[in-house]
Parts: structure tokens; sequence; C-alpha cells
């Protein structure tokens, strides 16, 4: 079994006075962040919930994963279970320390993710590669019954389900849809940017060094064990504040099932289609899995109306959302990020041919 | 003393199903490297055609045949449309891909076939029978016979054939395989139409069980832990680690779910199959050292 094959190089033969016009500086990176916020206040209520908000958690989840998996080259089917032990663990400080603040409490939601990556990622010194998702299928499997079977967590409702409490931020009613995306946008700016100051140090390169060949890793003096565990450490807890997120601010009620086997696919879909390694190819591949199944559906709606029930064009969704996930496997590997970046080199030569 | 030994040969039973199905993976898993994951869709789509062939009135022997002809005409269409252009990707993306192809298989089963449970009888009487101090059911045994007669047969095919040596060479070493002729993607061909043969077995074992139905997808979650066990390239891996799962998980419902409050066995197989790979990464008869850091 090899280890999983790097990403592609970034595009680094780039004749610079063309492509400087092209490059996303940070004033067009702060744009979009604007336009984010300013978004919020001219859509509708339905947009939040459909799709703004959970677009936003799965890029957020898909960035942890990518942090993981693209950077550091571990791979992990257990991003479910850790969305569930933020979610839980946030719920439990949420309801036995209310005296916390909100972002205080999603932090310590976020180190007990931390803390249960850690752990279900100790097996990673000694195993590598596709083995590997074994014991993150453990933690899929054990952590949500868990959380199912013992009352405490959820605070012994009969449903075993956990509903979010009120969230007040600075005295700022937070409940509302608007609220919610307001605190759901911010805690992905603060995390991304973290994120992205993260690979761009040594920390990021250590791990890219290691997803590479971990052999002359660990030849050129880099602490192997740490780094791995840093990784499966700061992975995890970005993940558990997406799960919080996506228990408090997108769904309000939650119980462990919602964070099954599938999520943990789902995100993995994210990072591949998106594209491996790359911090906006957590933000595409998480608008691709969150638009497309609504464009399916409304496309299948207007074509089809009437012609065939709810069940069947369900069926006909995730036909076609297989075999968009194939197509997309075999036309680009590298994710849909790299084809971003062809295109753009393209443009920048544009009449020339590259 | 004797509810324990029930407990173990209904177990090991139960195992037996599990390597029938980790045998479908451990054999693609040879010939290409790929950890299957659409094989549980295939034997939902298998079990689904026969049940529905079946209720339109064939008989057992033309439907079994047509239903084989249909999983083996897919496996060669998945090898053409999608293997073929996948060669050289890493394990992850490969990985992926049958993850789609479930998503693809388990749709299309269910838009022609439906998503309701069936029944399905396959003419064995479901009687317990007393085999000295304990009753062991009847379909049991002979489901694990035919599992097992199944499992002889391919492990017979898979050593002494050519076809079967030519696998041995890609699985050890694919480029100089091909290099003295062996024809990889005929290969692949092969070995994905014996899975759907697999498949078929399951699906039929298994959803004369406990019914037709979409659950019958989730074997393939139980299969990972029997390979870690047994060994991913190792037919005899996959039925010895399948009768440990088995015959460990039944113990643990049994003995440890009380303790523990139910439902043990959701996550017990992956424990075990964690205590391995910490243990014995390479699993029982792997013959492939994992990298180590």
């Amino acid at each position: 079994m090899t280890a999983l094959a790097a990403p592609a190089p970034p595009e680094t033969v780039e004749s610079p006075e063309v492509l400087r016009r092209w490059r996303v500086g940070p004033l067009a990176i702060a744009g979009l962040v604007l336009a984010f916020y300013a978004l919020g206040f001219v859509v509708h209520d339905y947009w939040f919930n459909a799709i703004l908000i959970p677009f936003l958690i799965m890029a957020l989840a898909g960035l942890g994963l990518n942090l993981l998996t693209g950077y550091a080259g571990q791979a992990s089917l257990g991003t479910g279970a850790f969305m569930s032990v933020g979610a839980f663990a946030t719920y439990n400080v949420l309801l036995r320390l209310p005296d916390l603040p909100l972002p205080v409490s999603l932090v310590i939601g976020g180190l007990f993710g931390a803390l249960a990556g850690v752990i279900f990622g100790l097996p990673s010194l000694r195993i590598k590669g596709f083995y590997l998702t074994a014991s993150t299928l453990a933690a899929q499997f054990f952590l949500p019954w868990l959380f199912n079977q013992y009352g405490w967590f959820s605070n012994y409702t009969t449903s075993g389900s956990i509903s979010a409490p009120k969230l007040v931020f600075l005295g700022a009613d937070l409940s509302t849809p608007l609220g919610r995306y307001l605190l759901t946008l911010t805690s992905v700016v603060i995390l991304t940017w973290l994120a992205w100051n993260l690979v761009t140090s040594q920390v990021g390169r250590n791990w890219m060094a290691i997803r590479d060949m971990d052999t002359a890793a660990a030849v050129a003096g880099i602490p192997i064990a740490f780094n791995k565990l840093a990784s499966f450490a700061i992975s995890s807890f970005i993940i558990a504040i997406a799960g919080a997120l996506w228990a408090f601010a997108y769904l309000g009620t939650v119980d462990a099932r919602s964070f099954d086997l599938d999520r943990s696919f789902t995100v993995l879909f994210i990072i591949i289609i998106g594209g491996m390694g790359s911090i906006a190819g957590a933000f595409i591949g998480s608008a691709f899995v969150i638009l497309v199944p609504i464009l399916i559906s409304n496309v299948s709606a207007n074509l089809f109306a009437g012609a065939i029930d709810a069940g069947q064009s369900e069926n006909l969704q995730k036909i076609l959302f297989g075999a968009l996930i194939v197509y997309f496997l075999i036309k680009e590997p590298n994710g849909l990020y790299a084809l971003l970046l062809r295109a753009r080199r393209r443009l920048a030569l544009w009449p020339l041919k590259s | 003393m004797s509810f324990f030994l029930e407990t173990l040969v209904g177990g090991l039973l139960a195992g037996v199903m599990y390597s029938l199905v980790a045998i479908g993976f451990v054999l693609i898993y040879k010939a290409s490297g790929i950890f299957n994951f659409a094989q549980g869709s295939m034997v939902l789509f298998a079990a689904l055609a026969f049940v529905t062939l079946r209720e339109a009135g064939w008989d057992f022997v033309p439907a079994l045949l047509v239903t084989l002809v249909v999983m083996v005409a897919g496996a060669i269409a998945i090898e053409r449309f999608v293997l073929r252009a996948l060669i050289g990707q890493s394990d992850l993306t490969l990985f992926m891909a049958t993850l789609g192809l479930s998503f693809v298989i388990e749709g299309l089963a269910q838009l022609f076939m439906g998503a309701s449970v069936h029944e399905l009888n396959l003419g064995i009487d479901d009687i317990p029978i007393e085999v000295g101090p304990i009753l062991v059911s009847q379909f049991d045994l002979l489901a694990a016979a035919t599992a097992g007669a199944l499992v002889i047969s391919l492990s017979l095919f898979f050593n002494f054939t050519r076809i079967g040596i030519s696998l041995r060479a890609i699985a050890d070493d694919p480029l100089a395989a091909q290099s003295i002729g062996i024809r990889l993607p005929t290969l692949w061909r092969i070995v994905w139409g014996v899975a759907g043969l697999v498949a078929l077995v399951a699906g039929l074992l298994w959803g004369a069980r406990q019914g037709v139905q979409f659950s019958l997808t989730l074997v393939v979650l139980k299969a990972l832990p029997v390979l870690i066990i047994g060994g991913f390239t190792s037919i005899g891996g996959a039925i010895v680690g399948g009768l440990l799962i088995g015959a460990s998980e039944s113990l643990a419902e049994i003995y440890l779910g009380d303790l523990l409050g139910g439902s043990v066995s959701t996550w017990f197989a992956y424990v075990v199959a964690l205590a391995f790979l910490l243990i014995r990464p390479a699993g029982l008869f792997g013959d492939r050292a994992i990298e180590r850091v």
C-alpha cells in the first residue's frame, strides 16, 4: 500500500508580469469576506438555512479535514465523530457553565474535539495510509454510540437529542437566522485565517514534508510523532467547532445520528472534489456538495413535474451525484481548485495558448 | 456452557457471511489495490435483481443466471468506464470513486426495483437442529456450507489456475506482471465479475436471513475490520478474520452488552481491528508489511 499520493504541486511556473494581474490578493479576499457579511443583510431568510449556513459549516469541516488529509497526509473517515464531539461537548459546556461567553464555550468544545482527535490519531504513529481509516472508523462508530448510549451527554432527554440553548453573545441574541449566519461566518473567517497562517508557517511546511515523504522529513529533523498528533489535534479542533455550529447554528436540534458515516463521507467528498491540500478547495468543494443536490432537485422538479414521484427523483439525484463524483475524479483528480488555477492561467495568457 | 457454545456457533456462522463479503474485497484489492466500497451496493443490487425476477414468476435457475449475467456485465462496464480512466491515481481517489459508484449502483437498484423490503425464500426451512448439547439453525448451517464451498472453490481457482497465478503476479508487482504479457484489464474484468458472483451469493444468503433491503449495503462496513484482522491480500485471512469477528462480536454483545448497555456490536469489530493494527499491522495472513515510521 502506497502512502497517499501527494496532490499536484501548485503551479509554480508562472510568468509574473502576466499573472500578477490575476493573483488573488489580500484585498480581494477582504472584499469577499465583506461581501459575505453584506450578503447577510440583503438575502431572504430562506437562503440562510438552505444554502449559506450549511455551505459555511461544511466548508469549515472540509477545511479541518483538509489540514489533516490534504496537508499532513493522514486519511480519516472519522469527521462525523469529531463533529459530534464538538456538538455534545459544547452543549454540555453551555448547559453546565452558563456564565461562560459563547465563543469560550465553542473553543472548549473544540478542545474536547482535539483531545478525541489525538486519542484516535495515536495509531497514526504506527500505521499509514488506508489502514489508518480503520482507526478513525472506530471513532466514527464508537463516539456517536457513546453519546447515544449514556444519557448524561444529552442531559437525559428522552430522545437523546440536544437542542440549542439560547445563543447570546455580548447581549446580542444570535438565535435569529441572521444572528446564526453572522456567528457561523465569523467563526469561519477566524478559523480560516488561523488555518491559512498555520499552513504557510513552519508547521504547515513540516506537515507537507511528512505527507510527501515521512522518512525524508524525519531525516531532516522534523519530529514526526509530534507533528502527526498536532495535525490530528488542530484538524479535530476545527471539525469539532464545525460540529457545534452544525448542531446549534444550523439544525437547532440534533442527536448523535446526524453525525453518522455519511457525514464523514460528505466532508471527504468536499476535499477531494474541491482540491486536497488547498484552503480554497474546501470552500469550492462545500459549494459543490451543498449546491449540486439543490440544483438537481430543482431541475428535476421543474423538468419532470408530476412525471416521477419524490422517491424516484431522490434515486435519480443519488445516481447523478455519484456519477458526477466519478466524473470529476476522472477528469480532474486534483479537484476543482486545480481546474480553477488552470483556467486562471489560460485567461491570463489569452489569446496565447499556454 | 451450552449457552456459551450456542452464542459462539451462532457468531461463527454469521462470521462465515462476513468472510464471504470480505473475499469479494480481497479479490479486487489484490488485482487493483482498491478498497471497493461499492461491494455492499453490489450485494444489494444482486439480491434485489434476483428477488424482482423471482417475484415476476421466474424459476430459480433462470433468475440466478440472468442476475449473474447482469452482475458480470456491470463489472465489465465498471472496469471499462471507471477503473481504466483512473489508472495510476492514489488509493484515496480510487476509494472515493468506488464510493461514487456505490451511490450510482444503489440509486439504480432502487430506481428500477423499488425500495421496499422483499421476502426472499430460498426453499430452506429454518428449523433448529440439535448438534450434541446445542441448537443450531439449519439455515445458518446450509448458508455456512454454501459460503464454505464457494470459498474453497475460489481459493483453489486462484491458487492453481493460470488466471489465479496471473492475479498473484499482479498483486506482487503490477509493472513486472504486465511486462511479461499479463493483461491487466482482462484480469480486472474477471476479478470484478467474480466479485459480482460473490456479491450475488452473499446477497442471497443475507437477504434470505434478514430480508432484501437497503441495510444489506451496510455489510460492507463489517468487512473492513475483517480484512484488517485477516490481512488485505489473503483469501484464507478473510475467512479466519470473518470467523473471528463474527464470534467475538456475538460474544461481546452477550457478555459485554449488559455491562455497557447494549448495541456493542456496532463498534466492537472496529475496536478488535484497532487492537490488531497496533499489534500486528499486516493482519494475520497479510503478506505485505505496512510501512511504518
